[in-house]
């Protein structure tokens, strides 16, 4: 009950109680500073532009593919496709809205014949949907494996389609675009990554 | 016309709210008797305000007015009547809308029955409250405005995500707001007593009313999401430790926290400024939980890029109540120092390990659910933080929380005696053992059984343990123990319901989580299958028509040793307007655990499915747990101490001294 | 500015493609499921521990979404070929990297998450036994009966609470 008078106004402290001393203040600066440095902390973090983390997979070899060839294709893909040459890796499906996004893109890369793009038809729900898609769009690909239970596109580690890869001539994957590659992430990423590719 | 009517009583109530902020505090300052009354008025007059700004969004989605864009994102012609009124609150606007009609609920709870608080602590607290407003009415008219137009009008709505087409789920966000918000009035109350400078006794009891109903909506609210979880999901989960989730579980452990510690005060006036800081606390979870659940932020960082106006908003206003909140702790709260001795075995002493326990599980839950979020925002990768991290670092916390919970009701005040108490716990201890032993014969695979039986039965045991101390059972003729039941203080009955019903949600908690038993495969009409005791025969599955869905119905007959038990329909729901489907899973309730029956995809079109069949052991046992707990609390909130604060049933003018209840204390402690 | 908003219409499309493939119940088929029991429980075991990428916050042994069943499958496949429950989960985390598991793992980056816990709880202990002690310390004023004049100070106090 010390502490019954000292309730009123805080500038009199009729009970003559000294005012608490810096010890006695300092836990209850905790919470305050906590919040400080978590406010300050998403503030920074915030601040940054959000960045996709990059693929585990950078850096490494491409892993031991063989997947065998779509309908109408006699040559499927495997990870001795990949070496000799820079080339892009894209995993697609007829069933992807996203992919058909970027497919324009992907003819004109190769109407040019700028790179080889290589395909990893995944997760078809019939043999002939891929093909078939191909067929109507076109086919930009050099080679083209089939992917229908998954093995190679868990072994890129891909989430979800499109996503491409850039090989190069070791065979080992430098680059990872997630996402439908828009004419600006070729100008601007995409194709920068190859010509440096290229020189090395 | 409706739909402007509804967004100017929105900004009516913004100005009144700020009127409110401002006038009653300049009075309780000042001791201006009629500028500290305004508070009362103007929490009337928002309360009508922002409730007639509710209906009008309700009319709009009521009639389906397609001219409105929240309706048109969350709504659909076709869609029963009851899914249109809760869609009002079933989308982003809409939800926030009624955050601040509970919050002004709550406000005008406060100034229409808190006639017998002092007058300058009932004006602060609601132009604290108006405070609160303020942020939320400028976040909802600058950020999240409901009453959009949309012109031209289309044809039909969107429809609502099916999953919330429930009636569990219709009722579950109402409920977790009247817990979350109910917290504002502590906090509001625990600034006003800072900015006066004094906790005590009194003050503790005025708010404990308050919290304790928080806490009420809260545990039904976090039950209710729960067990729509459980039988809408599919799989008979029941929790997940899904950041979602986690919101709203963190206020209601510091909340129970504060519920413990405001006894602590009310009893020994002390654990006063920790008190306040949890009152604090509890509310800013409710406020991260609120917006972080809403701004899906949780789910990536990447959801503040996509609509920073929201995010950074939200970032200041946390900033600013919990800053504010903090800097004024930091500031006030050395001067709440408490006196007297404090002994680690006592009563207080139990409750303050309860408090210890409880804030590192809240600080513990905090940590995980945000530490992806903090990782990526510093770019150090990408982490999951998921069930098995929470498992093990809360379920250890829990065991000595529930060992204590026996032994803290048994310690007296002030100086306990804790070989006397675990003494009369013998009977407590025996009944672990035997409920453990019982357990370990059932499955000697894992400790977990073991341990969760032993615990609910040390802890239910113990609480009719204090019951049968209380009311001297078996001392006394049985008559007299009877008489002393009904004699006993509310709140007093209220703590044991809670704590028993805990130590039964526990026996639910572990059965489900160590014995469930599982059957997957694809059946033809005529098969059976035998999971546990009982045997389940597929009858086939046929098309029904729904409101405004389209559904397979299968059919189970379920026998235990060649007699029939019940008939299980599941089904498998598709609504055609949001292109989405939904699982029904078909229940069969039993104290002994529950018949789960979900119907999956058709198999080969000679009318097999796929069905998966649960056995969830105990599972009933939880639910009857947390409903005992919110029983507790109701019974609880009947206490007549209580009623100091609350609606008096003798009023008594200004004469009265502010502590009626002071002398009644002794007798019931 | 036109790159923020292709990039972010893009982002929705393949956001509103990958939710448009997720269910949200059930998880394990029948096709799937191992002949060995002992096997199968361990599937089931390391499907809890592994994230489905496209799903909020399920593990792939909850999650309908067909990347989930081809990882379930997968895993399965791998502990038939012999593999240890560490090398299926070390597998899959060489390709998706930490993100995938739901128990993250001990490393520097996650040291305060799994040591945070424990800290709190030493620093709350501590903070309660300086607490305790030094009110152990202090005289137990309350056991002492009021004298006349602390009697008569409290009735005056008791009388003139301001309403």
């Amino acid at each position: 009950m010390t502490d019954l008078p000292a309730a009123t106004a805080a500038s009199s402290r009729p009970d003559g109680r000294a005012s608490p001393g810096l010890r006695a203040r300092l836990p209850f600066l905790i919470p305050l500073v906590v919040l400080a440095v978590v406010a300050a902390y998403f503030y920074v973090g915030l601040g940054r532009d959000p960045h996709v983390v990059p693929s585990v997979l950078i850096n490494q070899p491409v892993p031991e593919l063989a997947l065998a060839p779509i309908l109408g294709r006699d040559r499927g893909l495997t990870t001795a496709d990949l070496k000799g040459e820079v080339s892009l890796l894209n995993v697609f499906g007829s069933w992807c809205v996203a992919c058909r996004v970027e497919h324009p893109l992907l003819m004109a890369v190769a109407g040019q014949d700028l790179v080889p793009i290589h395909g990893v038809n995944w997760r078809e729900p019939t043999p002939q949907a891929g093909p078939a898609w191909l067929a109507r769009l076109g086919d930009p690909y050099t080679l083209v494996g089939a992917d229908p239970d998954s093995r190679a596109a868990i072994a890129l580690g891909v989430s979800g389609a499109p996503e491409t890869f850039v090989i190069d001539r070791a065979g080992v994957i430098r680059y990872k675009h997630t996402g439908p590659i828009t004419a600006d992430d070729w100008e601007r990423t995409l194709w920068p990554i190859i010509q440096k590719l290229r020189a090395e | 016309m409706i739909v402007e009517l509804g967004h100017f009583a929105l900004i009516l109530a913004l100005a009144v709210a700020v009127i409110q902020g401002t006038l009653p505090m300049l009075g309780a300052a000042r001791n201006h008797g009629p500028w500290m009354d305004v508070a009362r008025t103007a929490a009337l007059g928002q309360v009508a305000l922002v409730g007639l700004s509710f209906a009008c969004l309700m009319y709009a989605y009521v009639v389906s007015d397609f001219s409105v864009l929240n309706v048109v994102r969350n709504s659909h012609s076709l869609k029963p009547m009851l899914y249109k009124v809760s869609g009002t609150w079933g989308n982003h606007e809409g939800s926030m809308l009624l955050w601040v009609l509970i919050l002004a609920l709550f406000g005008a709870a406060v100034a229409a029955w808190g006639r017998n608080l002092p007058p300058a602590l009932k004006a602060r607290t609601l132009a604290v409250q108006a405070w609160i407003a303020i942020g939320f009415y400028l976040f909802i008219l600058l950020t999240s405005n409901p009453f959009t137009r949309m012109l031209p009008p289309p044809a039909d709505g969107l429809g609502l995500n099916p999953l919330l087409q429930d009636p569990g789920l219709a009722f579950h966000p109402p409920l977790l707001y009247l817990g979350y918000v109910g917290f504002s009035i502590v906090f509001s109350f625990a600034i006003a007593a800072l900015i006066e400078g004094r906790v005590d006794a009194a003050w503790a009891r005025w708010v404990r009313p308050w919290t304790l109903a928080a806490w009420v909506f809260l545990t039904a609210g976090i039950a209710l999401g729960s067990w729509w979880a459980y039988y809408e999901l599919g799989w008979g989960g029941w929790w997940f430790w899904d950041p979602v989730e986690n919101a709203s579980f963190l206020p209601w452990l510091t909340g129970t926290a504060l519920l413990h510690s405001a006894i602590v005060v009310e009893k020994r006036e002390t654990l006063k400024a920790w008190t306040i800081f949890l009152a604090i606390v509890t509310f800013g979870l409710s406020l991260l939980g609120t917006f972080l659940v809403r701004s899906g932020v949780l789910t990536s960082v990447h959801a503040f890029a996509t609509d920073p106006t929201r995010g950074v908003f939200i970032l200041l206003l946390l900033v600013i109540v919990l800053g504010g909140s903090f800097a004024l702790f930091a500031w006030r709260g050395p001067q709440l120092a408490g006196g007297g001795l404090f002994r680690p075995v006592s009563r207080e002493g139990g409750l303050l390990l309860n408090n210890l326990i409880l804030s590192t599980a809240a600080a513990a839950v905090l940590l995980g659910t945000l530490y992806p979020l903090m990782l990526e925002a510093v770019g150090g990768g990408k982490v999951s933080v998921g069930p098995p991290f929470f498992n093990a670092v809360f379920v250890p916390l829990m065991g000595p929380l529930i060992i204590a919970m026996a032994v803290g009701p048994l310690l007296p005040w002030k100086r306990g005696d804790l070989s006397g108490a675990l003494q009369r716990l013998w009977i407590a201890g025996v009944a672990a053992a035997l409920a453990g032993a019982w357990a370990w014969t059932r499955d000697m695979s894992t400790l977990l059984g073991l341990l969760g039986m032993a615990m609910a039965a040390w802890l239910l045991v113990g609480t009719l343990v204090e019951l049968a101390g209380r009311i001297q059972l078996f001392r006394l003729p049985l008559t007299d123990s009877l008489r002393r039941l009904i004699g006993l203080p509310r709140s007093a009955i209220g703590m044991t319901l809670a704590h028993a019903g805990l130590a039964i949600a526990i026996v639910g908690m572990t059965g489900d989580s160590v014995w469930k038993q599982e059957a997957i495969q694809v059946m033809a009409p005529g098969e059976t299958v035998t999971v546990g005791r009982h045997s389940y025969t597929f009858e086939g599955a046929r098309d029904v028509v729904g409101p405004n869905y389209l559904a397979i119905r299968g059919t189970f007959r379920v026998e235990r040793d060649g007699r029939p038990v019940t008939v299980l329909e599941p089904e498998r729901r598709r609504y055609p307007v949001e292109r989405n489907e939904t699982t029904e899973a078909a229940i069969h309730p039993t104290w002994l655990g529950d018949l789960y029956v979900t119907l999956g995809d058709s198999q080969g079109g000679n009318g097999a499915f796929v069905t998966r069949i649960y056995f969830n052991p105990f599972i009933l046992w939880l639910w009857t747990g947390v409903g005992l707990m919110v029983g507790g609390g109701l019974v609880s909130l009947a206490d007549r101490r209580f009623r100091v604060g609350a609606p008096a049933a003798r009023r008594t003018q200004s004469a009265s001294p502010a502590r009626p209840a002071a002398a009644k204390e002794v007798v019931t402690s | 500015m036109t790159r923020r908003v292709l990039s972010a219409a893009a982002v929705l499309l393949v956001a509103l493609f990958l939710l448009s493939g997720t269910g949200h119940a059930g998880g394990v088929q029948p096709d799937e499921i191992l002949s060995d029991p002992a096997l199968e429980a361990r599937a089931r075991e390391i499907g809890r521990e592994l994230r489905c990428l496209v799903c909020q916050n399920q593990s792939i042994d909850e999650s309908n979404a067909e990347l989930a069943r081809d990882m379930r499958i997968l895993v399965r496949a791998r502990l038939q070929e012999g593999d240890t429950d560490r090398e299926v989960l070390d597998y899959v985390v060489s390709r998706y990297g930490d993100f995938v598991r739901l128990r993250p793992p001990f490393q520097t980056s996650t040291y305060l998450l799994w040591c945070g816990p424990a800290l709190i709880l030493m620093a709350g202990t501590i903070a309660v036994v300086v607490f305790v002690r030094n009110r152990a310390r202090t005289r137990d004023d309350a056991a002492r009966p009021l004298t006349d004049a602390e009697r008569a100070r409290l009735a005056a106090l008791l009388r003139d609470q301001p309403r």
